[in-house]
């Protein structure tokens, strides 16, 4: 807390007429502050082992809303197929409410099992701008500072270009997710776009590490420093101080509108991408179109302390919801990630490998990769596979 | 003071417009248009599109400027006075690529022409071009980016060291007039559907405010479509299913990002026309690659882009008949294959490829 009030009353004296402004950013980083103080090694063997009672795992459930509660469903009929030793603590939040309430029963919730497996939650236009985003919330609170989707094309699934294997790595706390606004003078907004040189060390650092881990060559930064120079100028820099202490990984930087016009023409030159928030998004739903979809692509949340597993491009799939033709291997992916991470590695490759089965020999898809079937039948076929996979599933 | 001389030809160009007359009859009405040739391979491929309307007898007559910053008096970095006023007198530009040099100095050109006449819109239609292929089949979309604030206003502070601070400015006016523009625009050009493309479930007033002022814009535009869509779902079914997008209005960033990734569904910087609106009714066309020092002069380089921006910007002045005429001669010859420049896969010269097209608008007379 003292490196907190330091900052503040540094920042007060630096530029009074900013000092307003200056208040809101700094409640802002001032959580990184602290937490870099008590800062553990980034990788996941670091992380607390999350509950575990006789042998069973606990781990929060947030439905959420649109497809995220049929497809969490699923989820757990799988796993109770498979006998997974894990029990799901179901959190509900309302999105219709205008308090935070719901949200932060799920937020403690998740700090007391450490693991969490979400679906996402809507944001309604129709209240008042100070009803943040809670998918958000959830991320900035626990401090999950590093999405990682990785875009591997299937074969069974169609798409335009094959062979596609990209590991993304967002920032996912701040940047222009900062949720500070403000109208200064009627009609004229101001939103804040914060880069701090302590998470782009951190997201640079987890990129790389996580490249090494997996073997990879290649780093790719993307930003746009040409045009905001102060900072993205300073997540570039951070991300080369980063790169200088691994020498086997070639960096290198693209400007983001180039790397989409790269991506669309010619993905292979990609390997691991590393960026700032917003980018982050446009880039990752770009690579998950390239693959097949939204209904395909796993995503993970990783802080220091908790992890949280979810779809990789976050919809809500509102016009699909309740409807048995909304796509569950994205959920079940991310299921088996999730399981990875508790070191179930057993169980993950079951299901995993049950899941991969289904969409590339049997060829049953849903409506979203150009097939006729539902949900309800494709995790039957998963669920035959498992059950028919040579080892009993009591044995494990 | 003696108005003879002139009250023949008014009362006869009075006529010609009362009566629909065949094309032909309107050209004693020649436009002029200011040309800025631009820097690297910008000189060849002006010359290439003067030569291709000169062949399609276009009613278009050339006024060719030079835009070097220069320092006005205090200090402020301008545009030659002569280019503005030609341009101000003008109204239509049409622009090469520009240098933009690193240590100058003073900021980008292209910033600079934009400070100059207000620049708000960015136009770009993305077309499939037939005859290059590309993974994406079908693409007829337009890009419409709110051009002069954003995410781009360049406002940025160090607020302690090690936290950097940029602001996304949105403002009502701004947003009404691109909002109202891309309405307008649809109306123009028969597109059947605007969609706005945008973020607020995350910026919940800036974005908020400029979806707010689109759904004004469609309220006085009943006539067309109106959708709005997060950026990363357009994203998400730009590269799944590029055919359901018509008009996409947007800030700046998600812009600048869109309008690349629908450059790359058709083949990229090299084939992609461009068009920037300002107040005053003044209106740029540009070609958006590089000046590209490498191949300059060598008579390597592909007009196309430039030449596609030639057409658009005959749309605008009302030209169809001849902007039809050239832009068919292009695909036509890109089609063929016989004579491509070596960016689109073949191995001819520039000014092969415009004789190539030349001859073919000659043709179609």
């Amino acid at each position: 807390m003292a490196a907190h009030s330091a900052v503040l009353s540094m920042s007060k004296i630096i530029n009074p007429f900013w000092g307003g402004r200056l208040g809101n950013t700094v409640k802002v980083f001032g959580t990184t502050l602290t937490s870099h103080r008590n800062k553990t090694l980034l990788t996941g063997e670091n992380i607390p082992p999350p509950a575990k009672y006789g042998g069973r795992h606990t781990v929060t459930l947030i439905p959420g809303d649109g497809i995220g509660p049929e497809l969490l469903n699923h989820v757990r009929e799988v796993f109770r197929f498979s006998c997974v030793p894990v029990d799901f603590e179901v959190v509900n939040v309302n999105s219709a409410l205008e308090t935070d309430d719901d949200m932060n029963n799920a937020i403690t919730a998740i700090r007391r099992n450490g693991i969490a497996l979400k679906g996402n939650i809507e944001t309604k236009h129709t209240m008042a701008p100070s009803v943040k985003s809670r998918n958000n919330l959830l991320r900035t609170s626990l401090d999950l500072y590093a999405n990682v989707m990785h875009c591997q094309s299937l074969p069974g699934v169609q798409t335009r270009h094959k062979n596609i294997d990209i590991m993304i790595i967002r920032e996912n706390t701040e940047g222009e997710y900062s949720s500070l606004e403000h109208e200064s003078v009627s009609g004229v907004v101001e939103s804040l776009k914060i880069i701090t040189r302590n998470n782009s060390l951190r997201i640079a650092d987890y990129a790389f590490k996580l490249a090494r881990e997996k073997g990879r060559r290649r780093v790719t930064a993307v930003h746009k420093a040409n045009i905001m120079k102060l900072g993205d100028g300073l997540f570039l820099q951070c991300c080369r101080e980063v790169a200088s202490g691994y020498p086997d990984i070639t960096f290198d930087s693209m400007i983001v509108d180039n790397t989409t016009m790269q991506l669309v023409s010619k993905p292979h030159q990609f390997d691991v991408m590393v960026m700032p928030n917003l980018y982050g998004n446009v880039v990752s739903n770009v690579c998950a179109g390239l693959v097949g979809g939204p209904g395909l692509v796993p995503g993970a949340n990783y802080g220091n302390a908790y992890a949280v597993f979810e779809t990789a491009t976050r919809n809500t799939g509102k016009s699909i919801a309740g409807k048995n033709i909304a796509n569950p291997t994205a959920m079940l992916l991310a299921s088996c990630m999730m399981l990875d991470h508790l070191k179930l590695y057993d169980h993950a490759t079951m299901i995993r490998h049950a899941v991969l089965k289904t969409m590339n020999e049997t060829r049953l898809h849903t409506a979203d990769i150009g097939g006729q079937g539902t949900t309800s039948e494709v995790v039957q076929t998963i669920m035959r596979i498992i059950q028919s996979g040579g080892q009993l599933t009591t044995e494990l | 003071i003696w108005y003879g001389h002139f009250l023949l030809p008014y009362l006869l160009n009075q006529i010609l417009f009362s009566i629909a007359l065949p094309q032909f009859l309107q050209l004693s009405l020649i436009q002029t248009v200011t040309l800025i040739p631009g820097d690297g391979i910008g000189p060849e491929i002006s010359t290439a599109v003067m030569k291709i309307f000169e062949a399609a007898e276009a009613p278009i007559q050339w006024e060719e400027r030079n835009v070097t910053a220069i320092q006005g008096p205090g200090g402020k970095w301008m545009i030659p006075p002569d280019a503005k006023e030609s341009m101000d007198r003008n109204k239509i530009g049409l622009k090469g690529p520009l240098k933009t040099p690193i240590a100058a100095g003073h900021p980008s050109m292209n910033l600079l022409l934009r400070k100059t006449f207000d620049l708000y819109a960015n136009v770009r239609p993305c077309v499939s071009i037939e005859g290059y292929k590309t993974p994406y089949s079908d693409v007829n979309l337009v890009t419409i980016r709110e051009n002069t604030e954003g995410e781009y206003s360049g406002i940025e502070h160090v607020i302690v060291d090690g936290v950097v601070q940029s602001i996304k400015l949105i403002t009502e006016q701004a947003s009404q007039r691109i909002a109202d523009y891309a309405f307008e625009y649809a109306r123009n050009n028969q597109r059947a559907s605007v969609t706005a493309v945008h973020k607020a479930n995350i910026m919940r007033m800036s974005d908020g405010l400029f979806l707010r002022k689109c759904r004004e814009a469609a309220e006085k535009h009943k006539d067309v479509k109106f959708t709005e869509m997060y950026l990363d779902t357009v994203c998400l079914n730009m590269v799944q299913d590029p055919t359901q997008f018509d008009v996409l209005v947007m800030p700046n960033l998600y812009g600048d990002i869109l309008s690349d990734l629908c450059a790359g569904l058709i083949g990229g910087l090299g084939v992609t026309p461009s068009g920037n609106i300002g107040a005053n009714g003044v209106a740029i066309f540009e070609s958006v690659h590089g000046t590209a020092p490498d191949i300059a002069g060598k008579d390597m380089a592909n007009p196309t882009a430039l030449l596609l921006s030639a057409v658009m910007m005959l749309r605008h002045m009302g030209l169809h008949g001849h902007a039809k005429k050239i832009e068919a001669a292009c695909f036509d010859t890109i089609r063929d294959e016989k004579v491509r420049t070596k960016d689109l896969g073949g191995n001819s010269k520039c000014s092969e490829f415009t004789e190539a097209i030349c001859q073919r608008v000659r043709d179609m007379q």
